[in-house]
């Protein structure tokens, strides 16, 4: 009987493609409840994969996708991390969708929310299915999905500006599909293998007989950057103040907080699983994701600072932010790598929630999210400013809230990083620094005191369905701060399962 | 006196006042009192924006030799790569491995598809092309989104548009042509499993066909014939059979579950064998030809009604 559960991440997927079809059937936005009720269901099964797995004796399992075993035919995998990674996209999406509710309806022309809600089926679908999949070219083929499927949730919003700003994503996550598909099929033309098992064993074959060394480094190299490209690393960040800026909040807290992770997980995914890390530290990538990871940590923060729009400012944040976790897997070591893995969960739950909050304070400045018309918004919408506030205390980390772990870990992870423990340390001073230094800005703007000039305009009323999930959010982020030793030490053990079981 | 200059830009700074992005916007307002007559302020204006474009078209060139630059080295490591790749067809080389080997040997009789292609994505691996259709419903949406515009009145018809239902040679040729080409899409769908083909080819023929047909006698009649309504029912259904039937599949794939799939093979060769690829191929090809026809009208007309 429970091993039905086996099932359930195969029915995660397949259940949100089908019911991206069933949301395209209905009329009106009553497809938001197909959303609604997807994502709460993924979640669930979420849950219970993940208790399955914990409760067995290897953690670890492979279900195959029709009739044929694993060279042959399709499978997907799911061990500790999947499914805790796929619960927590699935529960800021449905926070997300929850808490910018208002604004979508506002936003989105009304014959096209439907169809907003139909593409985030989709890439829900996407994410299930890169963060299980065992196969390189089902990655690849969720990773179009999940590329159009984003691209058409800035569209959504009816404005020029949208328009360009999702023209441009989709230039670079189109530059990033290409490196990734190019990777892929160097890959395959050389092993002749899709499957991740299979990739992993021929990889370390050929790696270790060394006549293949070239190829190999490139094709890693072309998949790495590729996946980076697409999940906005340093240099190729300039999509992301754009489309975030000009998006409805819900899609700029989906793709900042989400989408971008998911592709960030599949890399880890694909590191671990296809390459080996010991084939992967040994090309030497390592060393240039650190060096772009550290620069992304300190020119984002510049460039917040330099931006006088929130939602800029937020993006930029951001960019920072994946900075720190592409550090942690440049050090590689396994608390960096543990700190990296954290970091995906505490960004992801606190950029939503920054993205969701900013949409509610620019709402009470009257649509206008520049930093003089913001000034002393939080007095009118008081919830709004009250999550803004917690969520830059977990941006800048402080203790009790979820930001602080990561910080704390990749400390901690520097001393074992030798020659690296220098550039870590100083480059975590100066990014917290200016951290500091633009959410403090940003609070002070939005906490000035009401004066004669601003305070007669009325108060917003933040709509129930805002206010409650901006709490839960808070909640979550509280207690991901306070109960961080379960969460790193599974995160631990999901790390030994992916380096050492297949 | 600098002191005092850095404080003041802080607070303005702190204030969301200045936006230090916009170097020359601030420079402009820093120089405002300073009186000067309007005609050398507009002079001065002119020789900012002068300025600017040049900076523009500086950053531009920069850009052009930069991507050059990076194209250069990219195809350089690619030229490269692919002169140490394992050589192409020889059978030493690590490609050459037990899964070719399997399908090759074993294809026809596991997957009852005399077309061995049409059994690797149907049946080995059609987890992918569940994919692969939901990628075609993706773009679909997509280009609803952007191009669906209820809002907007229907663009006149331009004057160089050629009306080809005024042409006798073209009327005349269309009208043998379409039935042609609709029946052999139907026939490259169904014999998916047995003859090259299957559902993305068959499919994207039997859209060119209805694509012909709605140029040569006009939109209006063809969406007559194939209404918005009509496309998404057929999409809907389509996409919604394969789900049902692959999860089938994949559900009695696993032996845990302890249900057995009670599809056959058949006898490789007949028209009713393969299992499920026939009807899978047919429902792509559903999916692929009313993507490309909603395609060609989302673009003519921004709308599909």
């Amino acid at each position: 009987m429970m091993d039905f559960l086996m099932n359930f991440p195969f029915i995660t997927i397949v259940l949100s493609l089908f019911s991206a079809v069933v949301a395209f059937a209905f009329k009106g936005s009553r497809a938001r409840f197909v959303t609604y009720f997807l994502l709460l269901a993924g979640a669930v099964m979420s849950c219970f994969v993940l208790a399955y797995n914990l409760s067995s004796e290897t953690g670890y399992f492979v279900y195959r996708m029709g009739h044929y075993d694993a060279p042959i035919g399709n499978e997907i995998s799911a061990g500790l991390l999947e499914p805790f990674f796929v619960l927590i996209f699935e529960v800021v999406m449905l926070l997300s969708v929850l808490g910018g509710k208002r604004r979508i309806f506002s936003d989105i022309p009304e014959e096209k929310q439907k169809l907003f809600y139909v593409m985030i089926n989709l890439c829900h679908a996407a994410l299930a299915a890169l963060c299980y999949t065992n196969d390189i070219f089902t990655a690849y083929v969720f990773v179009e999905i999940c590329t159009i499927a984003s691209c058409s949730l800035l569209m959504a919003s009816d404005k020029g500006k949208s328009l360009i700003a999702a023209t441009r994503y989709m230039i670079f996550s189109l530059i990033g599909s290409g490196f990734l598909l190019i990777g892929i099929i160097l890959i395959y033309s050389i092993t002749g293998h899709l499957l991740f098992t299979n990739l992993y064993e021929a990889i370390t074959l050929l790696w270790r007989d060394g006549s293949y060394n070239f190829p190999l480094t490139v094709a890693i190299g072309l998949i790495v950057s590729g996946l980076c490209v697409k999940s906005g690393l340093f240099p190729f960040h300039f999509w992301m103040p754009d489309t975030y800026g000009t998006a409805t909040p819900a899609a700029s807290a989906i793709l900042s907080g989400v989408i971008s992770k998911g592709y960030i997980f599949l890399l880890f995914k694909i590191i671990f699983r296809v390459i080996g890390f010991d084939v992967f530290l040994a090309t030497g990538v390592q060393n240039i994701l650190f060096v772009f990871g550290i620069l992304g940590m300190v020119v984002g923060s510049v460039s917040a600072i330099r931006t006088k729009n929130i939602k800029f400012m937020i993006a930029f944040s951001s960019a920072a932010q994946i900075g720190y976790i592409y550090m942690g897997l440049g050090l590689g070591t396994r608390t960096a790598l543990v700190a990296s893995l954290f970091q995906i969960i505490s960004h992801s739950l606190t950029k939503s929630m920054l993205f969701i909050s900013a949409g509610g304070l620019c709402d009470a400045a009257g649509g206008k999210q520049d930093f003089a018309s913001l000034r002393s918004c939080a007095h009118k919408n008081k919830v709004a400013g009250a999550v803004f506030l917690a969520g830059a205390l977990s941006m800048v980390g402080v203790p009790i809230f979820a930001g602080f772990i990561p910080k704390l870990l990749f400390a901690a992870s520097a001393f074992e990083g030798g020659a690296k423990m220098f550039f870590v340390l100083i480059a975590l001073a100066v990014s917290t620094m200016l951290n500091v230094m633009y959410f403090m800005r940003t609070a002070l703007t939005v906490y000035y005191p009401l004066g004669a000039e601003n305070g007669a305009q009325a108060k917003t009323r933040a709509c129930a369905s805002f206010a409650v999930c901006t709490i839960v959010f808070i909640a979550l982020n509280i207690a991901v701060g306070l109960n961080s030793q379960p969460i790193s030490s599974l995160l631990e053990k999901g790390i030994e399962l992916f380096m050492n079981v297949r | 006196m600098m002191k005092n200059k850095f404080s003041e830009k802080f607070s303005a700074w702190l204030s969301g006042e200045v936006d230090l992005t916009e170097k020359i916007a601030e420079e402009k307002r820093t120089e405002a009192p300073s009186r000067i007559s309007k005609k050398e302020e507009a002079e001065e204006t002119k020789i900012i924006r002068s300025l600017e474009k040049k900076e523009i078209k500086l950053s531009f060139k920069e850009y052009k030799v930069l991507s050059v630059v990076f194209c250069v080295i990219l195809i350089g490591i690619l030229t490269a790569t692919v002169y140490f790749l394992p050589t192409f067809a020889s059978s030493d080389v690590p490609a050459v491995n037990e899964v070719y080997e399997h399908y090759v040997a074993q294809g026809r009789d596991e997957t009852g598809a005399v077309n061995t292609v049409a059994g690797m994505i149907l049946d080995y691996r059609a987890f992918d092309t569940l994919g692969e259709s939901f990628v075609l419903f993706t773009a679909t949406c997509a280009v609803l989104i952007l191009m669906d515009d209820k809002h907007k009145k229907p663009k006149k018809e331009m004057h160089e548009t050629v009306n080809y239902s005024r042409d006798p040679i073209v009327k005349s040729m269309a009208a043998i042509l379409i039935p042609l080409i609709l029946v052999f899409g139907a026939y490259i769908l169904v014999n998916g499993h047995l003859s090259p083909g299957g559902g993305f080819s068959g499919g994207a023929i039997l859209g060119a066909g209805f694509i012909l047909y709605a140029m040569v006698y006009g939109d209006e009649q063809a969406l007559k014939v194939l209404s918005e309504r009509k496309i998404k029912v057929v999409t809907i259904c389509s996409l919604s059979f394969y789900c049902l039937a692959k999860s089938y599949s994949f559900f009695t794939g696993n032996e845990f579950n302890g249900v057995h799939s009670v599809i056959s093979a058949g006898t490789p060769g007949d028209i009713l064998s393969g299992g499920l690829i026939m009807p899978l191929n047919i429902a792509v090809g559903l999916v692929v030809c009313c993507t490309m026809y909603s395609f060609y009208m989302l673009f003519k007309r921004g709308r599909m009604n």
